[in-house]
């Protein structure tokens, strides 16, 4: 099968190929409905995944609805990103035991989890290739990090609606699924059920592709599967205003606007959790009572905490309005400076997971307006 | 992903474990430990490594020693906090664990010919010790040397004895001052940054190194450009929250620049912008 081969897989087909994966020695995971979100777990067959549900969102608000078809992924992002897979919250790191003077430095081995993610959106297909730069392409990679994503397998699927939050167009990461993957499915409701437009993109994903695919989809069900992407992309409620943000932001560290943003945003950090691109981390210490073994654990830290630019005295960033300065300075400017691409994919969780509904869109417009 | 680097490599958070070989009291709350570094591949004067207390943390302390002295480095504490404290506590034997060295040099190979003013303010001068060293054991090689040394108050001047030592020689001129004076003190009373003026001579010729707290470098780097001093000449060594210093954990952000990598030694001119900002 060639690259550019569309092939049509049905549901029974998407069923075989998570068995498939789960035979080759992969965690397979993907969305699945949990305490009232959409968030991603082990699955070990199609039935898991959240078939009939859609979602609303705007900022500060989600809600899980039935969506009165049975598509299987006729939902958009939920509050988690794979990086809780890739680059977890919380990783050990070492672990040191002491007899007398010596000290022994036992470093935690390399992971040898094998991830298979199903139904990853465009926008964190961007996402884990911007978490690659940055974990990965260094003078120092992260061999944890890089261990992971070496291994892990991705079926990406094409979005057939944009979530009330998204903005992935206007950040030219989606919503189609144009590199980064191993399979990409397009889903085509159908009255017996959904059947998938189907491509590889890998040698991996093609071979699996071979023996889980039913037929070559023909013309009309690939312009079918392309009017859906592009009806999605047609209907994005939000847009980053189309100007250059770096420059902007850079050349803007005193506009009133931080001042108002200050005025709203509670420092929860929520952005930056769900954030799929949100790499920073800290570390903390533990001893055991008797003083002979300790650990190190690094976990995910956001740059909305006071410790986090603590220096002896007092923290750099003490106001809330450099700290939000800081998240959205580095997000859109300096990641560009720092790893040759924007932070941002347009995913439009910090948008929806922030309390009080702050929209870095809206941030962004005001103060574009001089 | 076939590209990338191999899964099994040492992890960049692991630290060595060494052993202090000697300790000795510095000046209130601050000691200098020596440590024996087998593992270690020598240091450019500037640069820090990640000191570990096992079973409290981890935080960046420059090396303070010769950089000639091979494997046996030096770090000067302050004692501020757990990490430090327990730093501060190590007694000879004492294993601790230790990554680096870290960041960017101060430019010493590129001073040949160049008149150097060297401002330091409190515990500022640990960093700068092994470039004052550097300096000095090629001092042929360079014009003017200068330090200008500021403390708090004279029971907080840091390597007393050394600064001492080193005014009383004729190949560098050293000028202290005090932000309050105690009886016996017959030096200089004020800020540091008044003493640069005369620290200069030939402005157009002359590089200046600068570490201490960031309020008293952005009035140092004020009066430097003042005496003349281009932006490019003036080096800067800046401090923020550092966790893994290998560009991977975001803490050390400084505009674009991660402190860890592209500092802590900053040529002034790349910095000056942002230098001028609060709360960056
Ligand atoms: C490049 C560099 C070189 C340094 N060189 C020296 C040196 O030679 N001698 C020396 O005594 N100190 C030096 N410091 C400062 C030293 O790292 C802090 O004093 C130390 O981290 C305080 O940790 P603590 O746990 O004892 O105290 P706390 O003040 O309780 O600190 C808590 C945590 O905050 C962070 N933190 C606090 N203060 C600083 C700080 N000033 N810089 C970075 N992180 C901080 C650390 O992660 C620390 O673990 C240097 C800092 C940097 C960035
Ligand atoms: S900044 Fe917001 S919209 Fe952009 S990638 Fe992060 S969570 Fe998504
Ligand atoms: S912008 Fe919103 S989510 Fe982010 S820290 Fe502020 S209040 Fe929390």
């Amino acid at each position: 099968m060639e690259p550019e081969d569309r092939v049509i897989v049905a549901i029974a087909g998407l069923n075989a190929l998570i068995g498939a994966l789960d035979r080759d020695g992969y965690r397979v995971l993907g969305p699945t409905v949990r305490d009232g979100v959409i968030a991603c777990g082990d699955i070990s067959g199609v039935d898991e995944l959240p078939a009939g549900w859609s979602d609303e969102q705007d900022g500060g608000r989600y809600r899980l609805t039935r969506s009165g078809a049975e598509t299987i992924f006729g939902f958009t992002s939920g509050a988690q990103a794979w990086k809780r897979f890739l680059h977890p919250p919380r990783q050990r790191l070492w672990r040191a035991t002491r007899d007398g003077d010596r000290v022994r430095v036992h470093a935690e081995p390399a992971p040898d989890e094998r991830f298979a993610f199903i139904g990853v959106r465009a926008c964190d297909l961007h996402a884990i290739a911007i978490q690659d730069r940055v974990l990965t392409e260094g003078a120092y990679p992260d061999p944890f990090y890089t261990a992971r994503r070496k291994e892990l397998f991705i079926v990406a699927v094409n979005c057939a609606r944009a979530g009330g939050t998204c903005f992935c167009t206007s950040m030219g990461t989606g919503p189609a699924a144009t590199s980064g993957f191993d399979i990409a499915l397009t889903e085509l409701p159908g009255e017996g059920g959904s059947s998938f437009v189907a491509q590889a993109g890998s040698p991996r994903g093609a071979a699996l592709l071979r023996d889980v695919a039913d037929r070559p989809a023909t013309a009309e069900e690939c312009a079918a599967a392309e009017a859906i992407v592009a009806r999605t992309a047609a209907s994005m409620g939000r847009a980053m205003p189309d100007h250059d943000l770096r420059a902007l932001l850079l050349d803007n560290p005193d506009h009133p606007r931080w001042d108002d943003v200050a005025d709203r945003c509670l420092t929860c950090g929520n952005c930056t959790m769900v954030c799929p691109t949100c790499f920073c981390t800290t570390t903390e210490d533990s001893a055991d009572l008797s003083g002979t073994e300790s650990t190190r654990t690094q976990r995910w830290e956001s740059c909305f905490t006071m410790d986090f630019s603590y220096i002896h005295g007092g923290s750099v960033r003490a106001s809330s309005r450099a700290r939000y300065r800081q998240w959205m300075t580095h997000k859109l400017a300096t990641w560009i400076d720092q790893f040759g691409t924007s932070g941002c994919v347009g995913c439009g969780r910090c948008i929806t997971w922030c309390p009080v509904g702050i929209d870095i869109t809206e941030e962004v417009a005001a103060i574009a307006q001089g | 992903m076939d590209q990338m680097a191999e899964p099994r490599m040492a992890h960049p958070l692991v630290p060595r474990v060494a052993h202090v070989r000697r300790r000795w009291r510095d000046g209130p709350d601050v000691w200098t430990l020596e440590i024996e570094d087998g593992a270690g591949s020598g240091f450019m004067p500037g640069q820090f490594n990640m000191l570990t207390v096992f079973g409290v943390g981890e935080v960046p302390i420059s090396l303070s020693g010769d950089p000639a002295d091979g494997n046996r480095i030096r770090h000067t504490v302050r004692a501020v906090g757990p990490v430090t404290r327990a730093l501060a506590r190590l007694r000879p034997g004492d294993p601790l664990g230790l990554r680096g060295p870290f960041g960017t040099g101060w430019p010493t190979d590129a001073l040949d010919g160049r008149d150097v003013v060297i401002v330091a303010g409190g515990l500022g001068l640990a960093p700068l010790r092994p470039a004052i060293l550097q300096l000095l054991a090629r001092r042929d090689r360079i014009g003017r040397l200068t330090l200008v040394y500021g403390a708090r108050s004279p029971d907080q001047i840091l390597f007393a004895r050394q600064q001492d030592r080193w005014g009383r020689r004729s190949d560098i001129e050293v000028a202290v001052t005090v932000d309050h004076a105690t009886s016996p003190w017959r030096g200089y009373v004020g800020v540091v940054t008044t003493l640069i003026p005369r620290a200069v001579s030939d402005p157009a010729n002359t590089v200046a190194l600068v570490c201490g707290p960031e309020i008293m470098m952005r009035f140092a780097a004020a009066a430097l450009t003042d005496a003349g001093l281009p932006e490019t000449a003036i080096h800067l060594s800046m401090e923020r929250n550092m966790k893994c210093a290998v560009g991977l954990c975001g803490h050390c952000q400084f505009g674009a620049d991660f402190l860890c990598r592209d500092g802590p030694v900053f040529r002034l001119d790349r910095i000056a912008r942002r230098l001028a900002l609060r709360e960056i």
